[in-house]
């Protein structure tokens, strides 16, 4: 009876385990398979490398580099902004906040978390954009640096986190060694700790590029969606995640320009691919010791 | 153990009889059909308990696949089907007929403080072309614009390309703006915008610019004054029948046409 019990909850957790590899595979299958056909028609430097969409004229113009670009210059603005922020008060709840602090602080930065991405957008395009647009007497509010501001906050808890329980983790001795070797505190932290937990910090770096990469509905709303490679941080972007948000509704099936968005998708999706990578790579232990 | 499987088995069977005893009819597309639809059918299922409506959004393109693919019953839409979505229909057998629901125009809207309120047609293409770039240019404000459309694939965009761009492409400087909201909000807040949104949209905190001399409005419009106005329509697979044609029917309606305005809309007649 016993044997059986055991058995069935093996073959239970296989499955489930199976299903979400399948799940998995038939996603990337999807994208794959709604995307090439675009290849076709165009061939895949001049999707990636001309700038050049205007996706419902005749004729069609798929050259998705500005897009590509909007992502990865409001994913960079984004860890420009929250990594300051992000790893000092990481190192600030770890190492000099005192434990009751320390209880408060945590949760109120996980708490950033857990607002709905359209939550940030909305404060965005209704309460920051104006402000910002009136701070830097600009055209418009809505931009590469607004969006990045608004990614920023947005990851900084993903960074701050993961980092501090990197930091958290580095056992007591080192500390203890480095204090008794006559370093201060602040050599410690830098010297001693942040090397010691280098690994998880990088991770979460990587962790909040993914997150700020793929975030859609922030930069639908704020980042300004002009298709263009921004001349300063204070012009309109558009990202591909928006992309693909704004125009996938209304498309027609099966055409074109409905390829050209899963292709935009198999670009994000090897973005992501090679950023949890790279973050599996750092964060592997290593077998032999 | 046992009465916990027969009570489930009840609540199944009373919920399927409860399905079965109702005619459903499913619905999707358009967002900007949504309202109307949303209105509509609670109204019209006060009036025949026994007709469930089920309202999805998703887009135009995405109602019209549903309605392609057979797994609904009225594709909303706010442009006329493409040739090329006929062709697909046709080929797997299904013959989409259109029902006019309601009118809708676009308004051209600046920020209240602009003192520009006449453009033609052809100041409103060289705007958006990126031709003309300041406000001073066309007896405003020396002011910078800064030009406001919505995303390619939209409903409005398309008749504002159809309408005012005529072929030509718009600047890629311009913000596409995912929804009516977001160009309206966006315009209040910016003193140099320009941007358009369907006229049930428009509040006092934009404002709305006479084209070629013509007001948007409802008159206007109807009268077909107005170029920039669109038809609104929902799609079922060959003609309607039962609950669906009874339901289109009663949005056709006075009393339907009623909500329809209620929504910021323009009726048919």
């Amino acid at each position: 009876m016993k044997g059986i019990k055991e058995k069935t909850f093996q073959a239970i957790a296989y499955i489930a385990s199976l299903l979400t590899a399948v799940c998995l595979i038939a996603i990337i299958y999807g994208i794959f398979y709604d995307g090439l056909p675009l290849f076709k028609f165009i061939s895949w430097k001049d999707f990636l490398f001309t700038n050049n969409w205007y996706p419902v004229y005749s004729p069609p113009g798929f050259g998705a580099w500005a897009l590509i670009m909007g992502s990865f210059y409001v994913t960079l603005g984004a860890l420009i902004i929250a990594l300051p922020l992000s790893l000092g008060s990481a190192i600030f709840i770890s190492e000099i906040a005192s434990p009751g602090l320390r209880e408060i602080a945590k949760p109120v930065i996980e708490l950033l978390a857990g607002i709905p991405s359209v939550v940030y957008g909305l404060f965005g395009i209704a309460f920051l954009a104006p402000l910002i647009r009136q701070w830097f007497s600009l055209d418009t509010g809505l931009n590469l640096f607004t969006s990045s501001l608004i990614l920023g906050i947005m990851v900084i808890p993903i960074i701050c986190s993961i980092s501090e329980d990197a930091m958290s983790s580095v056992p007591h001795s080192i500390r203890e060694a480095s204090l008794a070797l006559g370093a201060t505190k602040s050599e410690t932290i830098f010297k001693a700790v942040i090397p010691a937990a280098k690994k998880g910090i990088i991770g979460s770096i990587l962790l909040g590029f993914g997150r700020a990469i793929g975030e859609t509905m922030v930069v639908l709303m704020v980042a300004g969606g002009a298709a263009q490679i921004p001349k300063s941080i204070f012009e309109p972007v558009r990202p591909m995640t928006s992309t693909i948000a704004a125009e996938m509704g209304e498309t027609i099936m099966g055409d074109l320009h409905y390829n050209a968005l899963f292709a935009l998708a198999i670009v994000l999706l090897i973005i992501t691919f090679f950023s949890n990578l790279i973050t599996e790579i750092v964060f592997r232990p290593k077998r032999q010791k | 153990m046992n009465r916990k499987i027969l009570l489930l088995t009840l609540i199944l069977s009373l919920t399927t009889l409860i399905a079965f005893a109702k005619t459903t009819i499913t619905c999707s597309g358009s967002t900007t059909v949504l309202p109307i639809a949303q209105a509509t059918a609670e109204a019209f299922m006060d009036g025949h308990p026994d007709i469930n409506i089920s309202i999805r959004g998703g887009g135009s393109g995405v109602g019209i696949a549903a309605l392609i693919n057979g797994t609904i019953d009225i594709a909303c839409s706010s442009r006329p089907m493409k040739s090329k979505e006929i062709t697909q229909a046709k080929s797997k057998g299904i013959e989409p007929i259109p029902y006019a629901i309601a009118l809708d125009g676009i308004a051209v809207v600046v920020h209240p403080s602009n003192s520009i309120s006449n453009l033609t047609i052809k100041q409103l293409k060289d705007i958006y072309t990126g031709k003309i770039k300041n406000w001073n240019e066309l007896g405003g404000p020396n002011l910078p614009i800064v030009v406001i459309s919505r995303d390619v694939s939209s409903g409005t965009f398309e008749v504002f390309n159809e309408r005012v761009m005529a072929g030509a492409k718009v600047s890629s400087s311009a913000q596409l703006l995912a929804s009516n909201n977001a160009v309206t909000t966006t315009v209040s807040t910016t003193p140099g915008a320009i941007g358009y949104a369907g006229l049930g949209f428009v509040s006092s905190k934009v404002k709305s610019v006479a084209i070629e001399k013509i007001i948007p409005s409802e008159q206007t419009v109807k009268d077909g004054t107005y170029k920039l106005a669109r038809k609104l329509y929902m799609y079922t697979n060959g003609k309607a029948k039962g609950a669906v044609s009874q339901y289109i029917a009663f949005i056709q309606s006075s009393q339907g046409q009623k909500i329809v305005e209620k929504q910021g809309f323009i009726s048919l007649n």
